[in-house]
């Protein structure tokens, strides 16, 4: 994993700002979390001895089941609630509660309709009161995803991609170690999510940040991410942990990657003639 | 989310994109003429009843007539003039009710006096009596303003709190559900006693009115955030300050708007009642006191002016909302 950081071209070389600087990603240790609701007066265990780490600058996917606890287990990373039982270690240090180097990009761009666009991605500059030095960052950040020429508009406005867009530009101003991605494609159209698929392994390949990602879909799993994680069903345990060591930009219809698509498949319960 | 925030899709404004040379609307030469017909009546017709302002009336009305008739030729020229046709329909309506009016009340003597006042009467009592009105007029709006800004304040201050702190709910929420629903018109005998001024007295009943619908919608606004936004922000490293301030109450302000148009509404009527029973100024003593002398004429002016004066204010609340809720979509045009 390693001599990922040495394949990746230079930032300035894939024409992203040079202010866009090359940031360690965060390193990701979890050990035998533990983690479940009481519903209805009922106890309901999401999450069963969850272990494993993830690398600087990797970009790790979650598979499972619908509704098997991974975005429970991203609200954990977060910092968003707190496991019943076992640790998250980020960069050797215990998650106790949200911190902007760890920043998630919802299912739901959840933009604010109250700001605009451009208020919507400085809300994190904003609310650590950084904004009034660090303006042109949220600038820049519009332009990494393409909505600088609606940096003034109000989300009500926007399509479904470019509300995700932002949502991500939002993310990415505050320099994130790493991005946490609870489904961000899983309700675009095919094209934009084609679209933002590529845009994504071009953010990540430039900023070099540490990516967690839930999808639902395999392929676009082997399509970003370097390692796949398979979840059972719910009560969540690991069932397998898939290297996916491809070059960039990847092929859908790459051989190898084909295999590995039939073998997840195969784990999540989908017969083999799929 | 409550109907006036938010209820159906914004009207459309295709006026112009289907005429692009504007043409004002025949019927508004229309409505001039009527109105010079009217003025001519009141003018010619001698009056059944003894009268002083019939003159004035005859001259206002042939005056609004030929006003009229200017926009009417003008609109060949303006396009923003042309648009007044519009009201033409409404203004021949109006026409004709006055001319109605006038023939039944100054002309025929059919109507009852002092119930009944002619149009002249109604015009005599902004040229005989405009300085009573007007003072009435800015005591009333004094009174309104002092009590409808402090109850705003303590309505919205408490509304946050209830939907914020579950502590502050724990205490105020009982005490709101006893006193809340009680009408502030309840307290006035009470207040009238407690209070050392009569003023005060109404500015604390007003401030009731507002503050009790003001808090419960601020409050279901607040409560009713969805997580996520939360979530976002907390992500992003905000305290929990901002998380009150930049993120529970904006979401909320549709919800406040909704409860500042109750509040306004219910401190009109509570206004009237204290300046009924217990202020000595006011468009609501105005009222009183023209029941007294049996002059009905005022009764009528004070009651447009009153009018004038609600609807405007509902206007402004209205305006400054937009303003505020621009990124909303489908707004109630007031």
């Amino acid at each position: 994993m390693v001599t990922l950081a040495a394949e990746r071209p230079a930032a300035a070389s894939s024409g992203i700002p040079a202010a866009a600087s090359h940031i360690a990603g965060a390193r990701l240790d979890v050990r035998e979390v533990d983690h479940g609701f009481v519903l209805n007066g009922e106890d309901l265990p999401v999450l069963e001895d969850v272990s494993f780490s993830v690398a600087s600058g990797e970009f790790v996917a979650l598979l499972g089941p619908s509704g098997c606890g991974k975005s429970t287990l991203l609200r954990l990373v977060a910092g968003l609630d707190q496991p019943r039982h076992g640790d998250l270690v980020v960069d050797g240090e215990a998650v106790a509660g949200p911190d902007p180097s760890r920043v998630v990009v919802f299912q739901d761009p959840t933009l604010y309709p109250w700001r605009t666009v451009w208020r919507n991605a400085s809300l994190g500059l904003e609310a650590r009161g950084l904004l009034k030095q660090q303006r042109h960052r949220v600038d820049e950040a519009l332009t990494l995803v393409g909505l600088d020429r609606f940096a003034h508009v109000y989300p009500h406005q926007l399509s479904g991609g470019m509300a995700q867009r932002a949502s991500l530009a939002r993310a990415l101003v505050n320099d994130p170690k790493l991005l946490i991605l609870d489904e961000p494609l899983g309700k675009l159209d095919s094209l934009t999510r084609l679209a933002m698929q590529s845009e994504l392994t071009r953010l990540w390949q430039a900023r070099g940040f540490t990516v967690l990602m839930v999808t639902h879909d395999v392929e676009e799993a082997l399509l970003l991410s370097n390692r796949v994680i398979v979840f059972s069903d719910r009560p969540a345990r690991l069932r397998a942990d898939l290297a996916v060591d491809l070059p960039y930009p990847r092929h859908r219809d790459h051989p190898e990657l084909l295999r590995l698509r039939r073998e997840i498949l195969g784990l999540l319960g989908m017969a083999a003639d799929w | 989310m409550t109907s006036i925030a938010e209820a159906g899709p914004r009207r459309l404004r295709v006026a112009g994109l289907d005429e692009p040379l504007p043409r004002p609307a025949l019927l508004l030469a229309a409505a001039g003429l009527a109105w010079l017909a009217v003025g001519a009546l009141v003018l010619s017709w001698p009056d059944g009843q003894e009268l002083e302002r019939t003159q004035l009336l005859g001259a206002l009305a042939l005056a609004f007539g030929a006003v009229q008739l200017a926009a009417y030729a003008g609109g060949w020229l303006l396009a923003r003039l042309a648009k007044l046709g519009r009201f033409a329909p409404w203004l021949l309506v109006l026409a004709a009710w006055l001319a109605g009016w006038e023939i039944v009340t100054a002309k025929l003597d059919l109507l009852p006096l002092p119930f009944f006042p002619s149009p002249q009467a109604f015009v005599e009592v902004y040229t005989d009596d405009w300085q009573r009105l007007g003072s009435s007029l800015l005591a009333s709006l004094l009174l309104l303003f002092r009590g409808f800004a402090i109850g705003a304040v303590v309505g919205f201050t408490v509304g946050v709190a209830l939907g914020w702190s579950k502590r502050a709910g724990y205490w105020i929420h009982p005490l709101m559900r006893l006193v809340g629903p009680l009408p502030a018109t309840a307290w006035l005998p009470l207040a009238f006693f407690i209070f050392p001024t009569s003023a005060a007295a109404s500015t604390f009943l007003i401030a009731l009115a507002t503050a009790f619908p003001l808090t419960v919608l601020t409050w279901s606004g607040v409560a009713g955030v969805q997580s996520a936004y939360y979530d976002v922000a907390r992500t992003l490293g905000a305290s929990s300050r901002f998380l009150v301030l930049k993120v529970a109450i904006p979401a909320a302000l549709p919800h406040v708007f909704v409860g500042l148009f109750m509040g306004l509404g219910s401190s009109f009527a509570v206004l009237v009642v204290a300046e009924m029973l217990g202020v000595k100024a006011g468009l609501g003593w105005y009222l009183q006191w023209a029941q007294g002398w049996a002059a009905y004429a005022n009764m009528y002016g004070a009651l447009l002016v009153m009018a004038l004066m609600c609807s405007a204010l509902i206007t402004l609340l209205f305006r400054v909302r937009d303003r505020l809720l621009a990124w909303q979509k489908g707004l109630v045009q007031w």
